[in-house]
């Protein structure tokens, strides 16, 4: 694979393809097609560019995105952290899904159709440690799965085969992927080395000289001294390179001062507009493990939450404006992530524990507004057990984002993504390839009876193609696979016998392709 | 098949001694080398283990807290704060800051011996962050503690740490009560500080939930500086556990010494499991040798090393003893293989090259150089008492590149940068210089008149991997023959810099040679390993 099939993938951002086109992959067209070539723009500074933020500790994503419509449970859940309903920031076109009330930059951008919300992302049998359940985010792997290499350092690896030998070069004279920061994160990792390069500020790079290099031994430290000398390399190859394009920009629109992710996201806004074609950008902002004063005792309007999400709805609506005065609004989608959500039900401590599947945000000027899946369902007694179950697998998102944003061929992307994901429409109608927003999907899972006591029948509709029904337990994790295969369209039924289940909240979870469905049901 | 914790039996010299004193304390000095390679082996243990040293006179107010709503005026300068219950906030911030110039002073004046090395491990182990405790005298009494259990019995440290203030603080366990427990403690005990999450962990999230019932109850009491147990606030009902520990149930207490109590039962369960012992020692592997542990590894170096552990109940200086001096820890692949961690890199140059301080006593000078060092080990991502989080530095888990993580395009260029002012003009404050004497350094080999022996000894004392003799040609006729080509050029220079030092224009080019070729040297990236 080169960078070709990543380019002949390829549509300039902005570029409606027309309406005949709907439902028809683009790949089909992708090579040699005469209208087709016509759009595809040189490369040069045209490439588009993802932004991925990192919210380090574990978002309270109840607290972040609050369910309107089940207020009452959700008081009941955490009665001394919730936001009260007539603080909640509302979103148009949306009555029962809010926003806390920190976050009136992202709200603005919501109304205005920057910005799309996915709803309980998360992932089968969620790990509740930070440092697993980033590990997971960061490899894209299975839970129970151990992989080495981070999902963007394994695209990386298929766009610029043979990194870093022979790299720069006159294709990609740039950093493959730039992390804003002095760490290396796993999500860049690539099978042989990181693929990305980090920097905290990019107007000063300390200039050395690079010696002789005498043969590495072949033993341990052989290999660091390797790995030594080739970080010495790029960081004077790439040096001079970084420094010109940040000098090239000499006006931004204002970021607010005092937020470390506005601090990343104007060097990131200046890197893209400064010429490079760097495709990947990684920035993180930490402190979201709230176990205790996530709101100030008798305002919960205030404290540590409600500080973080001001600055970080604060600082995504700055680098908006300031892409826009740049005039490379359209090249740049950005996304929010953190390793889990926290638990549904408080604690004593004014915070919440760890828990599972969470909200997160897309945006830019090409997402497709608005909100995929339902709020969460909240157990009108909850207890310390219950989780929000996941609605979308975060690998979703990412195969989204990479097949509909970036371009990534299927082929590609199950190499990457290592295996097949549900495709979602979290960017707008034509940028790569072509998928529309489905509209309400009620009717496609009913569950029954409910209360169930031995077997729950299921009956769900089907537009054909891969469908997917789970039983989920009420802290999200996969009890049961019934349904796993490509069918024909239609309605069918399928049962469970759920006799040996514990009483309690359960989930069916319907996928087929791009839509999605969980219903709750019961176990007396 | 590699060679195992059977002790080391090969000659012992110079690139032995200096390999162990290397992964053993922060920078090795030419005399500690030269005293270790004439002792043995066995005496270095010796001397390493032995922890009989008092522990060092705790951190002294050395800032003006005018400025702060309640100032520390009682404490006069000089004098230590750390008995004294002023928590405001000014006052805590100026007092961590303390801290941390402090710690960094007991770093660079410490002996050859473990106590160091095992703070700074346990302060990886079980991590904190000081801006998060936000108390400076819980920070300090922390730090006391691990330091004066750096070489002692793990499941004393463990249990101590669970009640310790600052971690109370850090994890929460203040807030953790019996109406609404909270797992934050509970979780990272079991998963960072005693069991891990190797394929041999197997609790449970209901073994999360029942042990932060089991801890629930202590509280802070900031003008004693001490933890407390408040019984109105423990859970007194039974705590089950999995069958990962063998079903057992902790017995719910009621009184004042529930707590005690049914903590001693939780280290004691904690500690049974044998998965406790195999992920402690991988840890200590990690720190001392290299991050790799192949399944070779596991089972002829980890496992002998975990029944050792388990064998002297938990006491680390056996460990310590059967890793350091075992035939393992000096196969050739290992020598040079750790990437430093910045304070290996920017204490060990120091130490390495003796560079000057002020006397120990002279707080008021030496605090603000110590400062520096500490802004410095920020930059390069070790700001020592704030690690990233509480799974403490990447480099020390982190898979796949554990070490590696220490070094990127963001952070190579600080080293070198702050190597070449060490190596070069040095940074002066007070009207007091810290600076390579890259002269003086040199004086202490065998033979520096001779640029051959010169440069074999400063690449042997300064890098982890050495390079060629054609490398090492050319930097002799470069630096130390500027361009000639007969060694005698250099002997000359040396000698008449020793005979008449006040012959300017030769002394400045001894010292520009030295200078220059030490900082050569330091640029390499074999001097970012050891």
């Amino acid at each position: 694979m080169d960078r070709r099939r990543f380019i002949n993938n390829y549509l300039p951002a902005g570029l409606m393809v027309p309406s005949f086109m709907s439902g028809v992959g683009f790949r089909a067209y992708a090579s040699g097609h005469q209208l087709l070539d016509n759009y595809l723009l040189p490369a040069g500074d045209n490439d588009r560019v993802l932004v991925v933020i990192q919210l380090n500790g574990g978002n309270d994503g109840l607290n972040t995105v609050i369910p309107i419509d089940k207020f009452g449970q959700y008081y009941n859940a955490r009665n001394n952290v919730y936001i009260a309903q007539e603080k909640v920031l509302r979103l148009d076109r949306h009555p029962n899904t809010g926003l806390h009330p920190a976050m009136t930059g992202m709200q603005q951008l919501f109304n205005e159709g920057k910005m799309h919300i996915v709803q309980s992302v998360g992932y089968p049998r969620p790990n509740f440690s930070h440092f697993r359940a980033t590990d997971i985010w960061m490899s894209a792997s299975e839970s129970n799965q151990v992989v080495n290499t981070g999902w963007l350092g394994r695209l990386l690896d298929e766009l610029y085969p043979g990194f870093p030998s022979n790299y720069p070069n006159t294709t990609m004279p740039d950093p493959l992927a730039i992390q804003i920061g002095s760490v290396t994160s796993l999500t860049l990792q690539g099978p042989a080395q990181p693929m990305g390069m980090s920097i905290s500020n990019p107007s000063s790079f300390y200039s050395f000289v690079n010696n002789q290099s005498d043969p590495a031994p072949n033993s341990y430290a052989g290999k660091e001294l390797t790995f030594v000398r080739e970080t010495y390399r790029q960081t004077q190859r790439y040096g001079d390179v970084i420094k010109t394009a940040n000098s090239k920009v000499t006006s931004q629109m204002p970021y607010p001062t005092g937020n470390t992710l506005a601090d990343q996201l104007k060097i990131v806004a200046r890197l893209i507009k400064g010429g490079l074609k760097t495709k990947i950008y990684l920035v993180s902002y930490g402190g979201f493990d709230t176990h205790a004063n996530q709101v100030n005792t008798g305002d919960t309007t205030g404290g540590i939450h409600a500080r973080l999400l001001g600055n970080v709805s604060s600082a995504i609506k700055a680098f908006q404006d300031d892409l826009r005065f740049l005039e490379i609004e359209k090249r740049v989608v950005g996304m929010t992530y953190s390793e889990f959500g926290r638990r549904i039900k408080s604690n004593g401590s004014n915070g919440t524990d760890h828990g599972a599947a969470a909200p997160l945000f897309v945006f830019g000027d090409s997402v497709q507004p608005g909100i995929s899946g339902n709020n969460p369902d909240i157990p009108l007694n909850a207890t310390v057990s219950d989780n929000v179950p996941y609605q979308y697998d975060f690998r979703s998102v990412y195969a989204s984002i990479l097949s509909n944003w970036l371009c990534v061929d299927a082929g590609m992307l199950n190499t990457v993504m290592l295996k097949q994901f549900q495709n979602l429409p979290l960017t707008k109608t034509g940028t790569c390839s072509v998928l529309s927003p489905v509209g309400d999907p009620d009717q496609l899972l009913v569950p029954y009876p409910n209360p169930f006591f031995s077997t729950i029948k299921v009956q769900f509709k089907t537009a054909g193609g891969h469908t997917l029904i789970q039983v989920l337990d009420g802290a999200g994790r996969l009890v049961k696979i019934l349904i796993d295969q490509v069918m024909d369209p239609g309605t069918f039924e399928t049962q469970y016998n759920g006799q040996h289940l514990p009483a309690g909240v359960y989930y069916i979870r319907l996928q087929n392709e791009i839509i999605q469905q969980v219903k709750t049901v019961i176990k007396v | 098949m590699i060679a195992t914790l059977t002790p080391y039996q090969g000659s012992w010299d110079q690139s032995t001694a200096r390999h162990l004193l290397k992964r053993t304390v922060f920078g090795a000095t030419k005399e500690q080398v030269d005293a270790f390679a004439a002792k043995g082996i066995s005496a270095c243990l010796d001397q390493l283990l032995d922890d009989s040293a008092p522990q060092p006179s705790p951190p002294v107010k050395e800032y003006n807290s005018s400025a702060a709503a309640s100032p520390d005026t009682l404490i006069a300068a000089g004098q230590t704060w750390v008995n004294d219950p002023n928590n405001d906030g000014t006052v805590a911030a100026l007092r961590r800051a303390s801290f941390k110039k402090w710690w960094v002073g007991r770093l660079i004046f410490q002996e050859a011996t473990l106590r160091e090395k095992m703070t700074l491990f346990w302060h990886n182990h079980f991590a904190t962050e000081s801006a998060d405790v936000g108390n400076a005298q819980y920070v300090y009494k922390h730090h006391q503690l691990l330091r004066s259990h750096a070489l002692g019995n793990i499941k004393a440290l463990t249990r101590s740490v669970s009640v310790d203030p600052a971690m109370l603080v850090y994890l929460n366990g203040q807030n953790n009560n019996r109406t609404a427990p909270d797992e934050n403690y509970s979780r990272e005990i079991q998963e960072l500080f005693v069991i891990g999450k190797g394929p041999g962990a197997g609790f449970t999230e209901a073994d999360v939930k029942a042990a932060a019932r089991v801890l629930t109850g202590w509280r802070n009491n900031a003008t004693k500086i001490e933890s407390f147990f408040d019984s109105t606030r423990h859970d007194t009902t039974n705590k089950e556990f999995s069958s990962f520990y063998g079903g057992k149930i902790i017995a719910g207490r009621t009184g004042p010494t529930a707590g005690d109590q049914e903590l001693d039962n939780l280290i004691t369960m904690l500690f049974s499991v044998e998965e406790a012992s195999l992920f402690l020692c991988r840890k200590l592997y990690r720190w001392f040798l290299y991050y790799e542990i192949t399944s070779e590894v596991e089972a002829s170096v980890i496992a002998p090393l975990a029944k050792i552990m388990r064998d002297n109940n938990f006491e680390v200086k056996p460990v310590l003893r059967a890793l350091l001096s075992s035939s393992h820890f000096y196969e050739t692949t290992y020598i040079g293989a750790q990437i430093k961690s910045p304070a290996d890199m920017l204490i060990g140059m120091l130490r390495e090259t003796d560079v000057q301080f002020a006397s120990a006593d002279a707080y008021a000078i030496n605090y603000p150089l110590w400062n520096q060092l500490v802004a410095y080990l920020t930059n390069m991502q070790q700001n020592l008492g704030d690690p990233p989080d509480v799974s403490g530095w990447k480099a020390f888990y982190q898979e796949p590149g554990f070490y590696e993580y220490w070094i990127n395009t963001d952070t190579l260029p600080k080293r070198i940068q702050y190597l070449d002012i060490l190596a070069t003009t040095g940074y002066t404050m007070n009207g007091f210089k810290v600076a390579v004497n890259g002269v003086n350094l040199v004086r202490k080999f065998s033979r520096p008149e001779n640029p051959n022996f010169l440069i074999d000894d400063l690449v042997n004392h300064l890098l982890g991997i050495g390079i060629t003799p054609a490398h090492k040609t050319q930097l002799k006729r470069d630096i130390l023959l500027a361009g000639q080509s007969e060694d005698y050029y250099w002997t000359n220079a040396w000698e008449t810099y020793v005979a008449t030092p006040s012959n300017a224009a030769n002394t400045k080019h001894v010292t520009t040679a030295i200078t220059s070729l030490v900082k050569y040297l330091m640029n390499l990236p074999e001097y970012q390993l050891m």
